[in-house]
């Protein structure tokens, strides 16, 4: 069988062998093809590990500053009503320094889709403690293991905008075929409900950072069945139709 | 075309609707409040986007999407706020992307106060922004020449591909006075080759440092900013001809300033005026010509004398002197005691 590529992903991207940004990647651009939303899809893309994205994502996209890109897509957006705009962000850019901006664009419920890779760290920088870091979890800045008592509970988005007045909210992983192909639905559902013009939509993607994990590709997504589901379930949090 | 009685802010945001923006995200902060106020009705009249944002950072942020999509797009603050937008301003020079910003200077650094200042000028003319980039930056003094150069900042903004600057002050923002307008402006965001739409039927596009796909970026940028220093110095003289000591002053200072150049004159004194109407590029050609100037004064509402520097070097270090505001606007007076202290020989130089 002849493996079909997706044309938005025009030379090979670069992240680490095992990293869940390239199966997000890969599904956001087939999602947006088989919607034919590809040619007028633009994205705000976050600083991290998918700041790699502007050589290798073939649609059109704007470097945002550290935290900012929900408030970039809006932008983006108000200025470009037909258009399919989303934000593409790490859990560090999204919930630590742009948490306000995350917030508030859902707040006001923008006609947006932000796509939140959740890896539990800040992969770009070397594998800091971020807001998701499990409760114990070794990093580069909590090397004896998260304390919560000072740095309080891992933060839990789908919880915090659950009250919110929003379009779609989704929470998947991508440890095998059957995650990854509900993840596509998620994905496909929140770009339906920009289309809709029903609002803000968010799909956080629990995802393996092998290189910061020091884990092989495997244990990673083995971790994140055993460990990492139990603090961040899956499903449909809003607009799932459930 | 009729004359209307207007406050500097509303101008400003009238201005900015006759020069084609349609966007604009920001945050109330005093002396600049009017801007939001004005525009949360006017930009829906006309068909465009008017957003209170969460903040400033937010604000800058969603200027520089919209910009990216080709439109024109404005924000404004004061003080404090325009230090939070100062990491977006360096990403959309970096991008090359243009958009508006106005600074209504309050006084003081923190949290400062609501009073007119003049303490932002080493933020605004010398990046508060990292890295390498500047702000073409306007510094306009009465109301009508602040409509006219909001409306000269989009099409500036747009020729160069760059942040433009407003810098303007609490005194000539809420000041009433008369001003005409132009025509509404049409801007069509589709007719710039780089504003996004989505990618087509052809290649994508990408906003971001131009630095990253541009092989010869030192030379680019360099002559790129040259360019502005050749094109785009303004300023206005008064009286420098003939004479001996010429004032530096900018906003409304300038209106002071201009005041005591009449005094000094009666009284026999040979003072002249050189306001800057735009602050970056600094008008060093006004400079050029003034062989004869045995000293210069530069009269500001900062009591570090931020703008000095830049009077000194277009001066080519001849003496300089400092006239200091601070917590209120000069009297005239004032200022022209400090001019005869300088003929005497009795004032302190800057170095
Ligand atoms: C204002 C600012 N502060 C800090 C940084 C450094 N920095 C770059 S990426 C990053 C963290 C990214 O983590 P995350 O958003 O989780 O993305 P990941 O790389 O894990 O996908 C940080 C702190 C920066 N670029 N800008
Ligand atoms: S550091 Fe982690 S998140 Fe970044 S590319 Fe590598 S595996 Fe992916
Ligand atoms: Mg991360």
């Amino acid at each position: 069988m002849k493996k079909r590529r997706s044309k938005i992903l025009y030379v090979d991207h670069k992240f680490c062998p095992g990293c869940g940004h390239g199966i997000v990647n890969r599904l956001v651009a087939e999602v947006l093809e088989e919607m034919n939303e590809d040619k007028g899809a633009i994205c705000a893309v976050a600083v991290g590990c998918s700041s790699l994205m502007p050589d290798t994502y073939g649609v059109d996209i704007v470097q945002s500053q550290h935290g900012r890109a929900a408030a970039v897509a809006v932008g983006i957006k108000r200025c470009r009503p037909d258009n399919m705009v989303f934000s593409y962000q790490g859990d560090g850019d999204a919930l630590a320094i742009g948490f306000s901006e995350t917030m508030y664009a859902a707040i006001r419920n923008e006609n947006i889709t932000v796509i939140l890779i959740n890896n539990n760290n800040f992969g770009m920088t070397g594998g800091q403690m971020s807001p998701t870091t499990l409760e114990n979890q070794r990093t580069t800045t909590s090397p004896y293991g998260r304390d919560v008592s000072l740095t309080g509970k891992p933060l839990d988005v789908m919880k915090l905008m659950g009250t919110l007045d929003v379009a779609y909210l989704a929470r998947g992983t991508l440890t095998d075929i059957k995650e990854i192909t509900k993840t596509k639905k998620y994905i496909r559902k929140a770009f339906e409900a920009q289309k809709n013009k029903a609002g803000y939509s968010l799909v956080e993607i629990l995802s393996p950072c092998p290189t910061n994990w020091g884990m092989t590709p495997l244990n990673a997504c083995k971790h994140i069945n055993q460990v990492v589901q139990s603090v961040y379930p899956l499903g449909e949090y809003q607009g799932g139709g459930k | 075309m009729t004359r209307k009685l207007m406050k500097g802010n509303d101008a400003i945001a009238e201005a900015a609707i006759r020069g084609g923006c349609r966007f604009f995200a920001g945050y109330p902060i005093t002396p600049q409040s009017e801007i939001l106020e004005y525009l949360s009705w006017r930009m829906p009249e006309v068909g465009g986007v008017f957003i209170q944002t969460e903040s400033e950072i937010s604000g800058i942020s969603m200027v520089y999407g919209a910009a990216a999509t080709g439109a024109r797009a404005f924000t404004s603050s004061s003080g404090p706020g325009f230090s939070l937008m100062q990491e977006g301003i360096s990403y959309i020079a970096s991008a090359e992307l243009p958009c508006v910003i106005v600074d209504v200077q309050r006084y003081g650094s923190g949290l400062a106060d609501i009073f007119t200042g003049q303490g932002d000028y080493w933020q605004a003319v010398k990046n508060g922004g990292h890295g390498d980039y500047r702000c073409l930056v306007y510094a306009p003094n009465s109301v009508q020449e602040t409509v006219d150069l909001t409306v000269s900042a989009f099409d500036k903004a747009e020729e160069y591909r760059n942040p433009v600057l407003i810098l303007t002050d609490a005194s000539i923002a809420q000041m009433m006075e008369p001003v005409e307008f132009p025509a509404l402006k049409d801007h069509n965001q589709d007719a710039l080759p780089w504003a996004m739409n989505g990618k087509g039927d052809g290649q994508n596009k990408r906003h971001t440092s131009i630095m990253y796909y541009n092989l010869d970026y030192d030379n680019y940028l360099k002559n790129k900013y040259d360019k502005i220093i050749e094109k785009e110095q303004q300023w206005e003289e008064i009286k420098t001809e003939d004479a001996e000591l010429v004032l530096v002053a900018y906003g409304i200072s300038s209106r002071i300033c201009a005041e005591v150049v009449e005094m000094a004159r009666k009284e026999g004194l040979m003072v002249g005026l050189i306001r800057p109407i735009t602050l970056y590029p600094f008008p060093v050609k006004a400079f050029e010509k003034l062989e004869k100037v045995k000293y210069f004064a530069s009269v500001e509402m900062s009591c570090l004398s931020q703008m000095i520097e830049d009077v000194v070097m277009a001066a080519r270090c001849r003496p300089t002197y400092p006239i200091r505001g601070g917590m209120k606007v000069y009297e005239a007076e004032e200022i022209l005691s400090a001019v005869k202290d300088i003929f005497a020989g009795n004032a302190k130089e800057v170095y």
